[in-house]
Parts: C-alpha cells; sequence; structure tokens
C-alpha cells in the first residue's frame, strides 16, 4: 500500500487532537506513517500508534519547537527524498500551515489547502475542499511528482483509536538539527488567561458579529456564555474591526467548531464565517435582518434586537437555572 | 527601511460569488474587484513602519491588467510604487506559480521586509508567503498580531491557539500579519490623487524570466469536480413579540444546555 505520512504536532509529549484525526484518515487511504517532533515526541509515539501510526518518526531535538518551521522542513525533505510517501498529511493550524507550504517549495509539489476530505483516485489522491463557505465542494488532484501535500481542516474527521492499534515501529532519528540559519526564532511563549472552555471543545458557543453595534456589548455575550458555561466566538467583521482578537475568529480564516449549540447574535451568516461552524448540530440565531443568510440554516431563528433580547435572555437563563 | 507588501486583487467578499462549472474558475464578469480586505492591514503595517522610520513602500501584485486598481488603492493609502505581473500565462496560477513569480519579479530589488496577509479572502490558501520566504531563503514570522522593528530585527507576537509567542527574525524576513493588528487607513482624497502619477512597473513573463516554472506551464494541481454542497435545511423563524428570549431558553432547555 502507498505509504501515508502525518505530520503529527504534539504539545508537551501529548499529540495534539488534529494528529489523530490525520491519523484516521491516513489509515483509510494506506500505511500511515507519524513524524514526531520536539521535546516529548517519543512518548507522543505509542498514543499515534493506538491511532493507526505503523511506524513513527522521533525526534526530540528542541531546536523543532526554539525556530519555526524550517528544521521541520529540513527533516521532512531529508527523509522524503530517501524514501517518497505517496501523500503526507498537516493539518491546518498554524504551525501545519507554514511546514506545508515552506515544504511545497522546497520540492516543487502540490499543496492542497483547506481539505475536509481525502480519497484514493486512479492511484492517486483525490481532496475535497470548500469553497465559497462550505456551499460548493471543489475536488482537487495533483499533477506533479509525489508526495502530494493535503491540509486537512481541524474537526472534519472525527478521530478513532483504530481495531487493535498495536505497538508502532518507532525509529528514532539524530540527524543534526541547523538552527543557525537565520529563521524565526521563538522568544516566549505567551498564555492569555481565558475564561470558560475553549472554542474548540466547547460544547456551547455564543458568537458575536457586526449586528452587536459596538465592542462593548460583547460584554452581554460573554455573561450569556457564563451563564450557559459556553465559549465565546466572533465573525471575521468583527475581528478586523478590533471587536475581538483573532483568537475568537470562527470561519474560513479562522477557527472551525462543532458545538452541541451554536448561537449567533447579530451575524449575517456570510460564507467566510458560515464555514467554520456550520458543522455545529443545534444552531439558534439572532438577528435583526429577516433575509440574513444566517436564518437559511438556523434551526431556530429570532428576527428582532438583540440588545432587547439578549439580555432578557440572560434573565430567562438566570431564573431557569434557579429552579 | 524598504517595505514590499504583497497584494492581491479580489471579486468584493460582500457580494455574492459563483464558479464557473464550465471552466471551473471564478466567475470575474459583472463582480465588483476590490484589494482583498486583508492585504489592507499588510499595507498600513507597511506604512506604518515607514512613517517612523522613513523609506518606501513597494505594492506588488501578480494578477490581469486590471488589478492595477487594486495597487492604485494601495497607492492612495500612501504606498510609494507599484509591481504588477500580469501575462495571460500567469491566469489561473496556483499558489506556488504565484510566489515564484513574484520571487522573481523582485530579484534585484532591495528590502528589508516583506510583507503580506495571512491569506487571501477567496482563495484562503494562505501558502503563498511561506512559499515566497522559501524560495527566497528568508525567515518567516508569520500570524503577527504585532509587529516591530528594530536593529536588524522584526520581532512579532505570533497568534496561537492558546494566546501568542513572541518571534524574532533578523532582517530581511517575510511577516503575515492578521487583521487584528491595525485599522486600515481610507485613502483620502490627496492620496486618490497623488496615485494616479505614482510609478507602477508592469511585468510580463518573458521579463522575469520564469519560463516553464510558473503559469500554466507549471500547475501544481487540478480541479477535477465542483458540487454543491449538501445544505442545511432552514428551521423555524419567528419575529419577536417580546417573547423572543423565551422561546430561546425554551429551545435551550429542550436541548438541555439549562
Amino acid at each position: 500500500m502507498a505509504g501515508v505520512w502525518v505530520y503529527a504536532e504534539t504539545v508537551d509529549g501529548a499529540p495534539k487532537p488534529i494528529a489523530l484525526e490525520l491519523l484516521t484518515k491516513a489509515r483509510a487511504l494506506g500505511e500511515p506513517t507519524a513524524i514526531s517532533l520536539g521535546p516529548g515526541a517519543s512518548k507522543a509515539a505509542e498514543t499515534l500508534g493506538r491511532y493507526g501510526a505503523k511506524k513513527v518518526y522521533v525526534h526530540e531535538d528542541p531546536g523543532f519547537v526554539e525556530v519555526l518551521a524550517s528544521p521541520a522542513v529540513d527533516l521532512l525533505a531529508r527523509l522524503i527524498e530517501k524514501e517518497p510517501p505517496g501523500l503526507v498529511l498537516f493539518g491546518m493550524t498554524y504551525e501545519g500551515r507554514d511546514v506545508a507550504a515552506r515544504l511545497s517549495a522546497r520540492l516543487g509539489t502540490a499543496l492542497i489547502a483547506n481539505a475536509t476530505d481525502v480519497t484514493n483516485k486512479d492511484g492517486g489522491w483525490a481532496v475535497v475542499s470548500p469553497v465559497f463557505g462550505g456551499s460548493m465542494l471543489v475536488t482537487t488532484v495533483s499533477r506533479t511528482k509525489e508526495p502530494t501535500l493535503v491540509l486537512l481542516r481541524p474537526k472534519a474527521v472525527t478521530a478513532e483509536p483504530a481495531a487493535g492499534g498495536e505497538a508502532p515501529q518507532v525509529e528514532t532519528l539524530s540527524d543534526p538539527v541547523d538552527t543557525s540559519k537565520p529563521g524565526a526564532r521563538v522568544l516566549r511563549r505567551e498564555k492569555e488567561k481565558a475564561t470558560g472552555p475553549r472554542l474548540e471543545d466547547a460544547a456551547v458557543i455564543v458568537s458575536g458579529g457586526r449586528g452587536l453595534g459596538a465592542p462593548e456589548n460583547f460584554k452581554m455575550l460573554d455573561e450569556l456564555a457564563a451563564e450557559l458555561g459556553a465559549a465565546v466566538g466572533a465573525s471575521r467583521a468583527v475581528v478586523d474591526a478590533g471587536w475581538k482578537p483573532y483568537a475568537f475568529q470562527i470561519g474560513q480564516t479562522g477557527k472551525t467548531v462543532k458545538p452541541a449549540v451554536y448561537i449567533a447574535v447579530g451575524i449575517s451568516g456570510a460564507m467566510q464565517h458560515t464555514v467554520g461552524m456550520k458543522g455545529a448540530k443545534t444552531i439558534i440565531a439572532i438577528n435583526k435582518d429577516r433575509d440574513a443568510p444566517i436564518f437559511k440554516m438556523a434551526d431556530l431563528g429570532i428576527v428582532g434586537d438583540v440588545h432587547k433580547i439578549v439580555p432578557q435572555l440572560i434573565q430567562e437563563v438566570r431564573s431557569r437555572k434557579g429552579k | 527601511m524598504n517595505v514590499l507588501v504583497c497584494v492581491k486583487q479580489i471579486p468584493d467578499p460582500n457580494a455574492p460569488s459563483k464558479l464557473d462549472p464550465q471552466t471551473k474558475r471564478l466567475v470575474r464578469e459583472g463582480v465588483d474587484l476590490v484589494l482583498d480586505p486583508g492585504d489592507e492591514h499588510a499595507v498600513e503595517a507597511g506604512l506604518q513602519l515607514v512613517e517612523k522610520d522613513g523609506g518606501e513602500v513597494t505594492i506588488i501584485s501578480m494578477g490581469p491588467p486590471r488589478a492595477l486598481e487594486a495597487i492604485r488603492r494601495a497607492l492612495a493609502m500612501g504606498a510609494h510604487r507599484g509591481i504588477l505581473v500580469t501575462d495571460p500565462e500567469l491566469e489561473n496560477s496556483d499558489a506556488l506559480s504565484t510566489a515564484r513569480a513574484i520571487a522573481a519579479a523582485i530579484k534585484g530589488q532591495a528590502f528589508d521586509l516583506i510583507i503580506c496577509g495571512t491569506e487571501s479572502t477567496d482563495g484562503s490558501s494562505g501558502a503563498m508567503p511561506a512559499q515566497l520566504a522559501e524560495l527566497l531563503g528568508l525567515p518567516l514570522l508569520s500570524f503577527a498580531k504585532k509587529l516591530q522593528v528594530s536593529s536588524g530585527k522584526a520581532v512579532i507576537d505570533r497568534q496561537t491557539d492558546e494566546g501568542y509567542d513572541v518571534v524574532e527574525a533578523p532582517l530581511p524576513a517575510v511577516v503575515t500579519v492578521t487583521g487584528g493588528m491595525n485599522e486600515a487607513r481610507y485613502p483620502a482624497l490627496r492620496g486618490i490623487m497623488q496615485a494616479k502619477n505614482k510609478e507602477v512597473k508592469q511585468l510580463a513573463l518573458a521579463e522575469i524570466r520564469l519560463d516553464g516554472q510558473a503559469g500554466k506551464a507549471a500547475l501544481t494541481q487540478e480541479v477535477v469536480e465542483v458540487v454543491p454542497a449538501e445544505a442545511r435545511k432552514a428551521g423555524e423563524v419567528v419575529e419577536d413579540r417580546g417573547d423572543g428570549a423565551k422561546r430561546v431558553a425554551d429551545f435551550l432547555r429542550e436541548l438541555k444546555v439549562i
């Protein structure tokens, strides 16, 4: 079977959820090999095996986390030259995007981004990506030599352990890691204090758009979210306007979320946004414009003034929780 | 401090877009074309740097001849000159082809920094800046939400899932900026008038010496199918007559959220 590689991002010796999603897809396509880099990489190997990796390349050098992308690209390019796989899967993440794009330029091979599915087709790979906010699906194939590089969107695949996932063959690499070249060096990492659940993990999301009218009106969404144990998200329009940091952005250029309940407040439902949230199980929309596209996908839509409805809703939720 | 800013002309993102089912390309007829709003933040970041430290901002774009209008918009914001790589052979280029063309077009230009948006609003692959950095052998400072340049180094706050990383690279470097970095200025009438007289150099494929490595001859990928995605069904839409909040709360109870 064709070699399918997975660039398995890890944090402190544990695979990130995207790594397990990629492996779940990879094992449907071929024999998966995972590449796990940075301190703690070998600790992640066992879990990677449980999700289907037959072989795991590990390299523990701290250079992989001290310098962005380039050391990983150097190593991947060397490994690929020795034993070219048919396909390499990356997560459409901050790290995955930088590594995959640099690698494609280094190798001169196809990079297909924003993928939600990959299938075997005529001995190659057919890659499905949503365009126009997910209203259309395009299928793309590579026209260059192997490997095809694919950036898979987070949450496109539900991670599931492999049946009888055996311990993988682990190959520990010791290639020298050159961090002396001019590179992007991480000086420090700052964690921003977050209240409530992470957007990616939240079962309920309360999300705001331009219809809130002013940045200070996000406070009522914070309050509603706190009552519901929900995370707060935002549309690109309000992030571009500087009302909320980029980390809150849901959509094509932001995060993809799949909560059980998504409450869209003052969001018109531009395709840019809906591609990131249309996987929600249930969508509730509150908007003053009856013709807003968000109502075409909402399970419950309320046409009205968000400034009246949201405070009332906070009261309703409080009183019902009190009972 | 000389800054190159890469920009792209795109169909107005506020207008609904269509794919031609035959050619599998974007329908551009009858659609307003604009400077990508994400790129306006890149232009703004460049202008702020040269306003502080002196120097010039050069706008570079690849596209059909009418992409000149997007460059003029950036010039009206205050950028100094433009370069448009335009050639019928480059139509429908993919990201790698575009990166190769831009890299070839700026050969011989002296610059300290190349600034791009994180991704185009229409294509959204976000691959071009990293590919450009790789082709030029430069560091990439990506997803910047803050940018400072001093004593030969650029330092950014790089967006992460948990917060941000402070990342440093020596110049020259490539930086991609997120929408939250700044508020892009609106061109003043004076800027719009001045932009008409600013130099925009137009380069064809032969002039950048890239035969076979960019454009139609070097496509790395091909779209083979376009189908409509399964749409979600609309549920109930009701006017708020004072009971809207109660309706939502009832529904949330039904869903066992409260």
